[in-house]
């Protein structure tokens, strides 16, 4: 009967059993108060049937110890459903660090998602079971939302920022993917499906696929010179722009005396308004590229700069901050 | 002084009761009279037409959505379609119906009749209130005309301010008038409960549904200004290409989110907390006792009000707002909670060792605790923010909030039209035939709504013209359940309708109530009271009232409770 | 029709008239607070997100004149708490006299606010009207810009809007005054118009340093 009629969907990541488990926490405490209220109606509602056209009830106007009871004990509990959730989302927010990274473009009224490696699907996300994996969003218009009932999961795709999820895919199999957030005429539409396979499969299926997809790290180098960074960035520090090389991931000095992380939300806002974020000892003299690329092209010039990760780092005109610095 | 029967059937009428020769209904004739009346009697009977002409208009969007999701691939209506028919449905429904309907019908109508007053503190403002919903509902009238309404009745940006092709300018420019109205009446009421309480009629002897009221009407001073001011700028960058929630110039979407719930999430506190106030009024009075905890009632309303401007980003907790802001609005949001257990709780046991009737106006109020018990519970699994991932934004959502407002707020006021008709009309419903609608309407509510439960925690997202086959069932029971809850709503709009001119005549208090509005005729005098009333008895204090003709032990009754004719 | 003065007929004495026409201006100003309040929250968040240009648009209004603005509307509502007391010292003559003077400098106010607007409309500074705020400035400039200029026209639009209505009651409350409607005894209109004239000015008092002086050297 459950697969004729079920009653919540398949348990597919590392999230579907606690919501689940929480789930029937909080349905067996508020059946317990429904019911409990329910018959406690019912019965009075019989019992103290008026048998005669004059009678009137017995008055009670209150019990102050009841009222503390009703207020605490509901309280407490409220407070027990409050920490079982929180605890789930807290670890939701924070992706571990060994992710294997999807980029998801949502755009009216289709996605395209990015693998690692530059394979693109659209309306189709493989990734392997067992691997946690973290999808990094952005919009190419409206508000949308990725959502996979079957992981538990989902989380607005908003324009004008990045926003990330992840799970786990614990069971191979096929799960559909909707849009969550209303998004226009084809918002019921958009939507597709999840292929969680054995990694040896998805290895295979990887590099199966044509490998004439353009990588995006080649389609990142590529931007750079064209839109003219390479002038300014030069990588052995001796250009108008501090060096790249080593950047991602690494704490920048900037020139107001803090210290930022130069993840994926640095380098795009640096492309996008580079005034926001000026690094020590340089002047504001990049223009800003807002308007200028699409949300891929952000991608792949990302791309190409994590690349440089490994590269060496000049001593002098990196962008990296000093060691001691804090 | 013929004892009123009262063991389920109709009050009889061999007690001879005449309408009082004058009264609110017939002491002016003509359109004019009404339509620049200043009685707030008579504005409440024009708003009770305007919101129901706005209950059925939302209500026929409602049934052409839920044939339409009959099946997977909807063959009623195209995308386009449907998508102007739910947002229709949401802002006819919200802005149009819920908001005014208990407070500016039933609101409008009692608070005076309840403190001993003769009329609203403002009553020129309040037919202004009246006219300001109509050019508000006609500007959205229009809209829906001409092109209709396509953003979801949330209206997010960027799709409403930048790329959606409906005729979103006249809606929101709608709606901002109508927050005009909203604020008129709010400021009214506070006004009038705070300087025009009879002699004696302290803040602790208020009936419980002006306390309900006096805590609607701070959330309609406080929130709405916000709203107002949300979609004036949403307007704008619609009109004029600005930028304040469009990130391609600048702006942020979020902020547009921010400002609106901050205003409708206490909106749907004013939808149900005045639902709750007529709810406290037909428990003691059906089980003829005192209510329960008055003042934890009392005090659980304020609360309500306050708490509530305190939770707003429970909607966003998927947005990218940061971990910190989810974690505290979760909190608040149980918080919040707590108050609408108290008042369950504390109906509950006023019905303990009470003389319980089985009249209409009880049977809704028993329905009220039922469904709002499920709404207000369902509650607690979307403040849970690790629940909430899952659960946001699907029919899960929808079901939860249609126990509140439409098995909670809708039954109050449907309720309370039938507990206050007397009084309204003079005239008594047919009983019979009220309790069949009653029983239909909570039947058909739950098999409409339950399902849409299980389908939300299934996945299936809310807003959708058409989905995988896998969720037809459960939409095919919805569906079924609407079909009998439709009955159920026009049930009362023909009954009611039938017997303001055939209804048995009531006489001033057929229950009897315990009320100050109930010491009048009905319908009352245009001034309400001959003379001032002097307050010397507590609320639904059955016991030492002698004058309702009831068994009460002391002394013999006074002069019994006729009104003024 | 009441006059003004009689008991209206819902309320049982003058004194519960009086309370309830003080109370209910005092609730319509903390509507007009949340109402403002929307407008101030926004203004602020978006300074917060890109201060420079807000700070380059800013310094792009006319100090000159906002602040003699500032000057003229304090000194209408000195001249309304005067027509206020005169009221209440019996001074029939003198509390025409303030009044006018009040309506004076109120459009005084209104028309330099005019000036400015002129001033913005040259320069191509009103969005949505040709808007072009540094020519040759990239997309982003401008559209931050813009942002500044949309709040600036939309708060001191809102603002000058409720002078105007302001200037609307002060011609009534000049015409009744003429006909010496007011009384100690009965000057409650007087009150409401200047408790309702205080918050348009104090509203201006929160827009003039947040519009004008943001980053002034």
């Amino acid at each position: 009967m459950q697969s004729q009629l079920p009653l919540y969907p398949e348990q597919a990541s590392n999230f579907a059993p606690s919501v689940d488990a929480l789930m029937v926490y909080i349905i067996a405490i508020c059946l317990f108060f429904a019911v409990a209220v329910t018959i406690a109606v019912v019965y009075f509602f019989f019992k103290y049937k008026r048998k005669s056209p004059g009678e009137i009830g017995i008055p009670i106007h209150g019990d102050m110890r009841l009222e503390v009871v009703w207020l605490v004990v509901p309280l407490l509990l409220a407070l027990t459903m409050f920490a079982g959730g929180a605890v789930i989302y807290v670890d939701y927010r924070r992706p571990p660090l060994d992710t294997l990274d999807i980029y998801v473009i949502g755009k009216q009224w289709m996605w395209k998602l990015q693998q690692p490696t530059g394979l693109r699907e659209i309306n189709e996300l493989h990734v392997p079971v067992g691997r946690n994996v973290k999808l990094i969003l952005a919009s190419e218009d409206v508000i949308h939302n990725f959502s996979v009932p079957d992981f538990r999961v989902k989380m607005d795709v908003v324009p004008g920022h990045y926003n990330t999820m992840w799970f786990r895919p614990t069971k191979p199999g096929r799960y559909h993917f909707f849009c969550s957030q209303y998004c226009g005429t084809n918002h019921a539409l958009m939507g597709g499906w999840v292929t969680v396979m054995e990694p040896s499969d998805y290895e295979t299926w990887l590099s199966g696929t044509s490998a004439a997809d353009a990588n995006p790290v080649v389609a990142g180098q590529k931007l750079f010179t064209e839109k003219a960074c390479a002038t300014c960035h030069l990588q052995d520090g001796s250009g108008r722009a501090p060096s790249l090389n080593g950047v991602y991931e690494a704490k920048v000095l900037l020139a107001d005396g803090s210290t930022v992380t130069a993840d994926d939300a640095y380098l795009r806002e640096s492309i996008l308004a580079p005034s926001a974020k000026i690094v020590a000892g340089y002047q504001p003299l990049m223009p800003p590229f807002q308007g200028q690329l699409t949300e891929e092209e952000i991608l792949a010039l990302t791309a190409y700069i994590k690349s440089l990760q490994s590269q060496p780092v000049p001593a002098k005109g990196a962008g990296v901050a000093p060691a001691g610095k804090k | 002084m013929s004892t009123p029967n009262n063991l389920g059937g109709p009050p009889s009428n061999s007690g001879g009761y005449q309408l009082p020769r004058d009264h609110y209904l017939n002491s002016t004739y003509g359109i004019r009279s009404w339509l620049l009346t200043t009685d707030h009697k008579r504005i409440a009977l024009l708003y009770l037409i305007s919101v129901t002409f706005f209950f059925f208009i939302g209500g026929t969007f409602a049934s052409l959505i839920r044939i339409h999701l009959l099946t997977p691939n909807g063959y009623l209506v195209t995308p386009e379609t449907y998508n102007k028919l739910f947002t229709m449905h949401g802002v006819a429904m919200i802005f149009f119906f819920l908001i005014p309907s208990i407070p500016a019908v039933l609101g409008n109508f009692l608070i005076p009749l309840m403190i001993g007053a003769k009329d609203l503190a403002f009553p020129k403002i309040n037919l202004l209130s009246w006219y300001i919903y109509l050019v508000g509902g006609c500007f959205v009238l229009y809209s829906f005309a001409t092109g209709g309404l396509d953003t979801g009745w949330t209206f997010y940006t960027p799709l409403s301010s930048v790329y959606s092709n409906s005729a979103v300018t006249p809606a929101v420019l709608g709606i901002f008038i109508n927050g005009f109205s909203s604020i008129l009446t709010g400021l009214n009421f506070i006004v009038t409960i705070h300087t025009m309480r009879a002699p004696g009629m302290t803040w602790f002897r208020l009936p419980l549904f002006v306390w309900a009221h006096y805590a609607t009407s701070v959330i309609f001073i406080l929130g709405t200004p916000v709203i107002a001011i949300t979609l004036l700028l949403a307007g704008l960058e619609r009109m004029l290409h600005l930028g304040f929630f469009n990130p391609v110039l600048g702006g942020d979407p979020i902020l547009f989110q921010h400002l609106f719930w901050f205003y409708s999430h206490p909106a749907v506190y004013i939808m149900i907390l005045p639902a709750m106030g007529v709810i406290s009024e037909i428990i003691p009075t059906f089980a003829r006792k005192p209510i329960f905890g008055y003042s934890f009632i009392a005090g659980s309303s304020i609360a309500i009000a306050v708490i509530g401007f305190f939770v707003w980003a429970h909607h966003m907790f998927l947005t990218g707002e940061s971990a910190y802001a989810a974690l505290t609005f979760s909190f608040l949001s149980y918080l919040v909670a707590i108050p609408s257990a108290v008042k369950t709780f504390n109906w509950t046991s006023t019905l303990y060792k009470g003389s319980i009737s089985w009249e209409t106006p009880m049977l809704y109020g028993l329905g009220f605790i039922g469904l709002f018990l499920i709404g207000g519970l369902t509650g607690l699994f979307l403040a849970c923010l690790g629940l909430d991932i899952h659960l946001h934004d699907t029919y899960f959502v929808i079901a939860h909030f249609h126990y509140i407002m439409v098995g909670g707020a809708v039954m109050g006021y449907v309720g309370g039209l039938h507990f206050w008709w007397p009084k309204i009309t003079g005239r008594l419903y047919p009983e019979g035939l009220a309790k069949t609608a009653a029983v239909t309407l909570f039947i058909g509510f739950n098999l409409t709504f339950f399902p849409q439960f299980i389908l939300g925690y299934l996945g299936m997202p809310r807003r959708y013209h058409s989905y995988p086959p896998e969720f037809q069932v459960f939409n095919v029971m919805s569906t079924a359940g609407a079909s009998i809850l439709a009955l159920g709503y026009l049930l009362p709009m023909i009954y009611l309708t039938w017997s303001m001119r055939y209804g048995k005549i009531a006489g001033p208090n057929p229950w009897p109530a315990t009320g100050l509005e109930w010491k009048t005729a009905s319908p009352p005098l245009t001034e309400n009271f001959d003379v001032t009333p002097e307050v010397n008895w507590e609320p639904y204090d059955f016991d030492n009232r002698h004058d309702l003709g009831l068994d009460v032990k002391g002394a013999p009754s006074l002069a019994p409770a006729h009104g003024d004719d | 029709m009441h006059r003004t003065g009689e008991l209206y007929g819902q309320f049982e004495n003058l004194d519960q008239q009086r309370e309830s026409a003080s109370l209910g201006m005092w609730v319509f100003l903390v509507t007009e607070v949340l109402f403002f309040g929307g407008m101030f929250m926004t203004y602020t968040l978006n300074r917060s997100t890109y201060p420079e240009i807000f700070g380059e648009a800013s310094r792009s209004i006319n100090l000159t004149l906002g602040a003699i603005n500032t000057v003229v509307l304090i000194g209408s509502s000195l001249t309304m708490a005067m027509s206020v007391w005169a009221a209440q010292v019996g001074k029939k003559q003198l509390v025409s006299i303030f009044l006018i003077l009040t309506l004076v400098l109120g459009s005084v106010f209104l028309g330099i606010k005019g000036v400015e607007y002129h001033e913005k409309f040259v320069e191509h500074h009103v969005p949505g009207l040709n808007f072009n705020f540094e020519p040759g400035a990239d997309a982003a400039t401008n559209s931050h810009a813009q942002l500044f200029f949309s709040l600036y026209f939309a708060m001191t639009g809102l603002h000058a809007l409720h002078m105007i209505i302001g200037a609307g009651l002060l011609i009534w409350l000049i015409r009744e005054s003429f006909k010496g409607r007011f009384t100690p005894e009965y000057s409650t209109p007087v009150d409401l118009v200047g408790l309702y004239w205080h918050f348009v000015d104090i509203v201006w008092i929160f827009l003039f340093p947040l519009l004008y002086l943001i980053d002034r050297h």
